[in-house]
């Protein structure tokens, strides 16, 4: 296993933060996840070593938390809301357009490791819904035909550029001259 | 239909939240007269702004209403533990999405708020628990504290008061029971989020680590501040007794305009909200019914009468539409206002269907420690999903509310009442549509809910 220094970093400043050691898990495990993607079982006892823990307090966390992973998914990763207020707003049927469009499943990575999709609780924006997260931004109001040209815009590699769907993140800052965008990698 | 005039909002804690001038940087927070209650607070006594908050009656903004000076006064103060403070920015209650407008909008008001608070009850230190899919609104978070240290509202000797403070943002990893508050705890501490049982873990008396802790919603922690602005006792003023303040109502489902819109307490009926301030329904639908506090609510039926004594001894016979909006309207309704979340649902819903969508979050987020709830949270799922597969069964309405009925009052969280409300409720109020179902007729077109 081998983490960034950046990462390590993060790491070892967070720790110390907390009144106690074993408070900084799940934030060590986002930071090793968001590099690496999924914590393995060796990913696990560094962990675990890292805060005078076991393996198994860490494997516990992984394995009940729904964000958290032991395999990763794919590349570019998207997260449409299944719960009542987006699905009466017809996030079933955005699910299944995006399943479609990308070739893969929801709870599934794509053969080519590309694309998954996840059909997720509730993401707190209930009011603009369907909801559809691509990586770390958030799209609102994705119902019936804009989810289909929303998946192709995915699929072409040019929602970041596109026009029609600016994420809530973006909407945001665009007083700000500057976009997000470029900081979120 | 007399038209009336549409109530008009009254926004204190929105208050810059959709200025398009406006920012989330604390340049601009203190061009507002940012930071200028916590230098207040400094004047005063850490007691005196306990009894501020008192008697302002402001009530936890999170689901349970429970008001937040008396939660402050149960803190056990003699023990000589840390004192922790943390902010639940957990915002999972499906229907609910007012914490992020402040999160992402004004982080600032939150951290104000939160100082005041933690040098209220002396903490040292306090947390931010934040949902992990705010991934954007943790970043806001750390660069506001960041900002924050830098100007010394934060931190230690805070504006050179002697009093030190830290803050931490902690996120979560997309597990809807951290919300609960001493599910929240636990997953602070590092473990999994299994709630402790109440008495004798209230996070008052033995909270994170055992300390005595306060756990508040950020909606509650940014009121803070506006007490302090204008005092306990004129705060205590708008809105009605005993539902005092504003608050942030987040409308869903099938409205015209749904959003999130602040009121003061009671200002408004749910009609006046649906169809005034919402627009009202999608063209050619009818109501249906309504989850009036986020989807652990109990579910209202349009054409119900609500009849029964207010807490002030006058009778009320209300329809759906006459329910005032505040925190014990929608209770003398036999429901409850919860976390704010209003779920609309119109004439093409079928109800089977909604319920199923419902029981599929409870049966994925139970922690699984109590029986009754992973249990028959799994099975209320497994049934309605069944049913919506055209396999209904003439026996399946007495059979959910014979799993819900065993879940209720029966588990370590309120969870379990989470749980088994929406099942009772919906059968309570719609049983000829579950009937209906196992005569076969599932082929009608419908949204599809699950
Ligand atoms: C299952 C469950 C989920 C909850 N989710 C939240 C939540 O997401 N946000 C929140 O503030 N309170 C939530 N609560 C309520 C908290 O337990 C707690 O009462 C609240 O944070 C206290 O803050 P307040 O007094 O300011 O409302 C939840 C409660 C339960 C039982
Ligand atoms: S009621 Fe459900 S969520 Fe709460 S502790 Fe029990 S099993 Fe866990
Ligand atoms: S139900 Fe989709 S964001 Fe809340």
């Amino acid at each position: 296993m081998e983490l960034s220094l950046e990462t390590l970093k993060k790491i070892d400043e967070v720790i110390p933060k907390y009144p106690e050691k074993r408070s900084a898990a799940l934030m060590v495990i986002h930071f090793v996840q968001d590099e690496l993607g999924s914590i393995s079982d060796e990913t696990c006892s560094w962990i675990a070593e890292k805060l005078d823990l076991e393996p198994i307090n860490i494997k516990e966390l992984i394995t009940f938390y729904p964000m958290l992973r032991e395999t990763p998914w794919g590349k570019k990763h998207i997260r449409v809301c299944r719960t009542l207020p987006c699905a009466l707003r017809g996030s079933y049927k955005t699910c299944k357009v995006l399943e479609e469009k990308l070739g893969v499943m929801e709870g599934h990575v794509r053969e080519d490791g590309e694309f998954s999709i996840e059909f997720m609780e509730c993401l707190a924006d209930c009011g603009e819904g369907p909801v559809v997260m691509v990586d770390e931004q958030t799209f609102e109001n994705i119902e019936g035909k804009k989810a289909e040209e929303f998946a192709e815009l995915i699929l072409e590699e040019k929602l970041d550029s596109s026009k029609s769907f600016t994420s809530y993140e973006d909407a945001l800052v665009s007083n700000n001259s500057k976009s997000k965008k470029s900081q979120n990698k | 239909m007399i038209k009336k005039k549409t109530p008009k909002e009254r926004r204190i804690i929105l208050k810059h939240a959709d200025d398009p001038s406006y920012s989330n940087k604390i340049s601009c927070y203190l061009k507002n007269d940012g930071y200028s209650m916590l230098k207040k607070a400094f004047k005063m006594k850490p007691e005196q702004i306990g009894e501020e908050v008192l008697k302002s009656g402001v009530r936890g903004r999170g689901g349970a209403g429970f008001p937040a000076g008396m939660k402050w006064k149960f803190l056990d103060r003699k023990s000589g533990k840390p004192i922790y403070l943390i902010c639940n920015a957990d915002e999972s209650e499906p229907g609910t999405f007012k914490d992020r407008q402040i999160i992402y909008k004004d982080p600032h008001q939150l951290i104000e708020g939160m100082m005041i608070a933690a040098y209220a009850i002396q903490a040292k230190q306090a947390f931010i628990y934040i949902r992990a899919e705010f991934f954007e609104g943790a970043r806001i978070l750390e660069n506001a504290i960041a900002e924050a240290k830098s100007k010394n509202f934060c931190g230690e000797n805070i504006l050179g008061s002697k009093f030190s403070c830290d803050l931490i943002v902690h996120r979560g990893a997309g597990a809807y029971i951290c919300g609960e508050e001493t599910g929240l705890i636990e997953s602070l501490e590092g473990k999994r989020p299994n709630p402790r049982i109440k008495p004798p873990y209230f996070p008052a008396v033995l909270g994170l680590y055992q300390c005595p802790t306060i756990v508040n919603n950020v909606e509650t922690l940014c009121n803070v501040k506006h007490i302090l602005e204008i005092g306990g006792e004129e705060f205590s003023k708008i809105g009605k007794p005993n539902n005092t303040g504003t608050r942030i109502w987040c409308v869903s489902g099938h409205v015209q305009k749904p959003g999130y819109y602040e009121f003061e307490c009671g200002a408004l009926t749910l009609g006046e909200m649906i169809y005034d301030v919402c627009g009202g329904l999608l063209p050619g639908r009818t109501l249906k019914a309504v989850i009036p506090g986020g989807s652990s609510s109990k579910i209202l039926r349009a054409d119900e009468r609500f009849t029964g004594k207010l807490k002030d001894g006058t009778d009320f016979d209300w329809g759906i539409e006459d329910i005032p909006l505040d925190f014990d309207g929608p209770a003398s309704a036999g429901s409850m206002s919860g976390s704010g979340g209003i779920i609309v649902m119109d004439n093409s819903v079928d109800m089977v269907e909604a319920m199923a969508n419902i029981n599929a979050f409870y049966a994925h987020e139970s922690c699984g420690q109590c029986t009754p709830c992973r249990e028959g949270s799994l099975w209320m799922r497994k049934i309605t999903k069944r049913m919506c597969s055209g396999d209904a069964r003439e026996e399946d309405a007495d059979l959910l509310l014979s799993v819900a009925n065993q879940i209720e009052g029966r588990t370590i969280c309120a969870f379990g009442e989470a749980a088994a409300w929406p099942t009772q409720s919906f059968i309570a109020k719609f049983r000829d549509e579950f009937e209906e179902k196992a005569k076969g007729d599932s082929n009608k077109p419908t949204l599809q809910l699950i």
